[in-house]
């Protein structure tokens, strides 16, 4: 066990609700609350599995997931994407963009822990 | 007799008096109630300028001396008068249109905005004026004298020098109140052309009552009068036929070039169409005025002793038939003449010389950032101060000098040519598109230096400036260049000489030069824009698109208009180029009227200097400007029809396209707002959600995760209802369904309460509140609960947001002609300009949001409260750190 | 903006007006010759300034009321609005 996960999210109370979620099923969680220096972060961990949310200031969601599709080495990371927009076009955004899943918030804990554990593989 | 003493006593209650008649102008003026002091008979009688002391005083003088000449001095500006379709409605126009502040802003504008013919036509103006501001004076202390002379109570022999001091002394205190109260010089004097127009009455009463005590007291009716005139020495005057043409035609040039003239004439005047009535009614007040002058003159050769001054028949007649009241009157009379003439004489001359003279030279000591940084309007109003008092100087002095012996006459019509000098280039520049500076230059200083030559120096007599050798024999003894005999027209009369050879070669030069070279572009676009100034309504053409920044524009604008002028100006710009707040864009258009409000404060040649400074260039080049004039003639000689059809058609294709954005932009900001809301709602609701399951899922929590989580989970349902309560008092607001619960309240309490609300009072909390209470003292009837949430939320702000280490809000209140204003300014570093338009926009937070911890809703929400309220809140900007200014419309700003 | 086109011929009002601003422009040059007659008949000696005031001050009258007349009109026919007194 013991594996990444890396959390890209701006809102401190919805990472530590993730946090704490993940982090008892034994996940080290990793976190990044800024658009900006977003994927280098993702280049330098390399995370299992990413999670990123969609409205972060100075860069948005989707961008970042433009350039981890772009990116050699992170193009086959597993990406899930989070979004209180909640409207249809978002949702056909991250798929077009290739998101390995979406949520829309509010979500469940278990449902994000489940896929989670689904992304990351056996 | 009339003691000394009650003569002064009188004077000093007139005066008082016109200082109340000025004092309830200004005031009117300043609260809008303007429309009678503004009338076409206010303005015909400030016209009555033109009749000095020299008209009271110095007509039956003139009359008793040269019979009915003294009339070619009226007759000429009657002429003009009655001509006003040809030149006065013309330059009117330009004033206008171009914002003239005098006759030498006219010149300079002109020619291409050129400071060196300013400065020309100041000096030529100065120097011509003098001599009538000491007749004025000389005037005035010989009517002190009359009563001395005749008083039989005996008191003390009178310091004649010590009286002109006084009144000239007295003279420009009254100028500078109310001269240089206001800054804009086309904001217009309303006190002063009122107190000129009551003068202007009284003198015309004076004159008229001593003559119908003359014609029906003394002589007995019309038939003695006229029976007396034709046996009186009078009648045997000879006419002299070339001073009645020549003075017909210098007069008629003074009505036009004299500064004061042009003062009251062209810029005090506050509607074209008073000119239609000023053309009849002023004539007719000139035509009374000079109805008993020969009458009075008949009766003073008859009874006044041999050797008596003929110039002071006006009081000396009453005043030795017994008519002490009369006599009085008639001194009154008289004063106002003189009055009224210095202080508008002075108000137009310190105008130039500040425009002129004073502004370039502190323009070039100050470096380029000075106008952004400098308080311009104090050093205008300063340098028209002093001015003032230096033209009163300069007369005294010359009043002195000359020693007050020449007959009245004879001093004016030196005035007149001197000024006349202005003509070619005046008329020249109207009317002929081909007139060039460099012309204008040629003529002036031909034209100036034969006068001074010829004219102007010999006055002072020989052995004053000239000698007698000099006068003589001409310089080195070469005999055509005698002064009063150039060219050997010998025998002249030296008045008509000078005259004729400094007009003759003034206009000879001005067309010679001007047909000879070749005028700059600005020259050429100035020159179209003043001889078509009826064609033609769009603006002089300067300012090629650039990067000027609007807001240091409006840093410069608000130093020299005022604050508030200024920034009316660039909002209503802004508004009408589609935008909102403060900061248009410097499109070449808005330039250009900058440029000519500016020139209504500091002239034309130092607005273009200023404006250019900050665009970047002073002038634009000479390419830009011929393409501009090669289109616009092209145009206009080819096209006018064409022109305008497809100017309609683009009009109606882009009036469309702009309809088109809207709708689309609507509709993308609906989505856009969809999106935000459900965004702001789902981002607390998830916290909620995951915390609960948290809680819910049974497993062990640490007693401090227990009460942490549930605690995020309040928090964020507090941030919920508060999200809700907001976006549904938006909604009523901008619905305009909210009920607004106005109340009486001071506008003080409201704002010790919002403090207090934000926890700020008294030096508490983080920030400080710079106030000045005492004008914060307005009676207001409001929503007082509603516009305190406004400043609650304004203050809110400055807390969270202002980045200075020691953080300070300066609140200032004031009341204005359209309300109230109230300005919060805080020390931080502002807000960017690109981010000043979205501010008031819906969910525009501009940091992250967890430091504000609000929506993004408060401003919205205070602009709609405001508009709710009849005002409006705006970001000012250009005032060092964020500031907002709320303002509220005079129905809620409750009368004090 | 650009001038309007100008049509060749005007309508009778606009005729009128045309004609009364031709008017107004000649009246300062007949104001003019009419003050200069004094220079042309030279005095015969006996006294002339009796009847030259009275000639003078009457062309300065008459000329008074032209303008009067002709300010009127022409302010009607330019379509400025009236003045009025609130």
């Amino acid at each position: 066990m013991g594996r990444d996960v890396l959390l890209i999210e701006d809102e401190p109370n919805i990472i530590e609700a993730i946090r704490f979620v993940l982090s008892r099923d034994g996940w080290n969680v990793q976190t990044h609350s800024d658009g900006r220096g977003a994927y280098d972060r993702v280049v330098d961990l390399r995370p299992d599995v990413v999670i990123l949310d969609v409205m972060l200031p100075e860069r948005s969601g989707f961008d970042i997931l433009r350039d981890i599709r772009a990116g050699k080495e992170t193009a086959a990371l597993p990406v899930l994407v989070l979004t209180a927009k909640g409207q249809s076009k978002d949702r056909e955004m991250a798929e077009s963009l290739g998101a390995s899943r979406f949520m829309t918030k509010p979500f469940s804990n278990n449902e994000v822990l489940a896929t989670v554990r689904d992304l990351a593989g056996p | 007799m009339i003691p000394f003493n009650i003569l002064v006593a009188v004077c000093v209650v007139y005066v008082a008096g016109l200082f109340l008649v000025a004092f309830v102008a200004e005031r009117r003026a300043a609260n809008g109630r303007s429309s009678w002091l503004r009338s076409p008979l206010v303005y015909t009688l400030s016209l009555s300028v033109y009749c000095t002391a020299w008209t009271f005083y110095g007509a039956v003088g003139y009359a008793a001396r040269s019979g009915l000449e003294f009339l070619t001095i009226y007759l000429g500006p009657t002429l003009v008068l009655v001509g006003w379709w040809w030149a006065l409605r013309k330059l009117v126009r330009i004033g206008k249109t171009q914002r003239i502040t005098s006759v030498a802003d006219l010149i300079s504008s002109r020619y291409g905005k050129s400071n060196t013919l300013g400065v020309i036509v100041t000096l030529l103006a100065v120097v011509g004026t003098t001599p009538y501001i000491a007749l004025q004076l000389q005037s005035v202390t010989l009517s002190f004298s009359v009563f001395a002379e005749s008083d039989t109570l005996g008191w003390a022999p009178m310091d004649l020098n010590a009286t002109s001091l006084w009144v000239a002394a007295g003279l420009a205190l009254f100028t500078v109140l109310f001269g240089t109260r206001n800054l804009d010089a086309n904001e217009q004097h309303h006190g002063v052309v009122t107190a000129i127009a009551v003068e202007a009455v009284v003198k015309l009463v004076a004159l008229l009552a001593v003559g119908i005590f003359v014609v029906w007291g003394v002589a007995g009716g019309v038939e003695g009068m006229m029976d007396r005139i034709a046996s009186s020495p009078l009648a045997q005057t000879r006419f002299a036929g070339g001073r009645w043409a020549g003075l017909t035609f210098l007069s008629a040039a003074a009505v036009l070039t004299l500064p004061r003239m042009f003062q009251v004439l062209v810029v005090e005047n506050a509607d074209e169409r008073h000119l239609a009535t000023a053309s009849w009614a002023f004539p007719l007040y000139l035509f009374l005025m000079s109805l008993f002058v020969v009458p009075i003159a008949v009766v003073g050769l008859a009874s006044q002793p041999a050797g008596a001054n003929p110039d002071l028949f006006v009081l000396t007649v009453p005043l030795s038939l017994g008519q002490e009241g009369l006599a009085t009157l008639a001194f009154l009379g008289g004063f106002s003449s003189a009055t009224s003439m210095v202080i508008v004489a002075a108000i137009a001359l310190s105008t130039m010389v500040s425009n002129h003279i004073v502004m370039p030279l502190w323009l070039s000591w100050q470096s380029a950032g000075a106008t952004v940084s400098g308080d311009v309007r104090r050093v205008v109003l300063g340098a028209r101060r002093v001015s003032i008092g230096g033209v009163l100087v300069l007369g005294y002095l010359y009043y002195r000098l000359t020693g007050g012996s020449e007959a009245l006459a004879a001093i004016g019509l030196i005035s007149f040519a001197g000024v006349a000098q202005v003509l070619p280039a005046l008329l020249g520049g109207i009317f002929w598109r081909g007139a060039t500076k460099r012309g204008a230059v040629a003529g002036l200083v031909t034209g100036f230096a034969i006068w001074a030559y010829a004219l102007f120096l010999p006055s002072f007599g020989a052995g004053g400036v000239m000698s007698a050798a000099l006068l003589a024999d001409g310089p080195w003894g070469i005999d055509w260049l005698r002064p009063q005999g150039l060219f050997g027209f010998a025998g002249m009369d030296p008045l008509i000489h000078a005259m004729f050879w400094s007009l003759l070669l003034n206009t000879f030069f001005f067309f010679a030069v001007s047909l000879s070279g070749f005028p700059s572009p600005l020259e050429r676009l100035q020159g179209a824009q003043f001889v078509n100034v009826f064609e033609h309504s769009s603006g002089a053409h300067g300012w090629v698109h650039g990067a000027a920044e609007a807001e240091d524009l409006l840093m410069m604008s608000q130093r020299i208009l005022g604050p508030e002028k200024a920034q009316g100006l660039f909002q209503r710009e802004a508004v009408a180029q589609g935008k909102v707040g403060y900061l248009p864009d410097t499109t070449p258009a808005f330039l250009e009227r900058l440029e000519r409000e500016l020139a209504g404060s500091v002239g034309a040649a130092t607005s273009h200097a200023m404006v250019g400074q900050i665009v970047g260039r002073s002038s634009v080049s000479v390419e830009d400007l011929m393409a501009v004039a090669d289109e616009t003639a092209q145009m206009m000689e080819y096209s006018s029809q064409l022109e305008a059809k497809s100017e309609e058609l683009s009009r109606t294709a882009r009036q469309l396209r702009e309809a088109n954005e809207k709708l689309t932009e609507l509709s993308v900001q609906k989505d856009a707002f969809l999106s935000q809301i459900s965004h702001e709602l789902r981002t607390p609701m998830t916290s909620i959600r995951a915390f609960s399951e948290i809680l819910m899922d049974g497993r062990t929590l640490s007693e401090a995760e227990f009460s942490r989580y549930s605690s995020i989970i309040h928090e964020e349902a507090i941030r919920l209802t508060r999200l809700l309560d907001d976006l549904l008092d938006l909604s009523v607001l901008e619905n305009g369904q909210v009920s607004l619960n106005r109340q009486p309240g001071n506008l003080r309490d409201l704002i010790d309460r919002a403090v207090a609300a934000t926890g700020s009072l008294d030096g508490a909390g983080r920030l400080k509140i710079n106030r000045a209470r005492a004008a914060e003292d307005l009676a207001l009837l409001t929503d007082t609960d509603r516009l305190s949430q406004v400043f609650i939320n304004i203050i809110a702000n400055a807390q969270k947001y202002c980045n200075a280490a020691e953080p300070e809000l300066r609140i200032r209140a004031r009341r204005t002609g359209q309300g109230i204003v109230v300005d919060f300014i805080d020390n931080g570093s502002g807000i960017p300009k690109k981010s000043q338009s979205i501010i008031f926009e819906k969910f525009s937070r501009l940091s992250d949001r967890n430091a504000a911890g609000g929506a993004g809703l408060g401003l919205a929400i205070c602009k709609e409260i405001m508009q709710n309220l009849g005002g409006d809140i705006a970001y000012l900007p250009g005032q060092g750190g964020a500031a907002f200014r709320v303002r509220l419309p005079m129905t809620e700003a409750q009368a004090a | 903006m650009k001038a309007p086109a100008r049509p060749l011929f005007l309508e009778r009002r606009g005729y009128r007006s045309r004609r009364i601003m031709d008017a107004s422009r000649l009246l300062p040059v007949l104001g003019f010759l009419l003050f200069m007659v004094p220079l042309v008949r030279q005095p015969d000696g006996n006294g002339p300034t009796a009847g030259y005031l009275v000639y003078l001050f009457s062309v300065w009258f008459v000329l008074i009321v032209i303008a009067a007349i002709l300010s009127r009109r022409l302010r009607r026919a330019t379509g400025g609005a009236p003045e009025e007194r609130p």
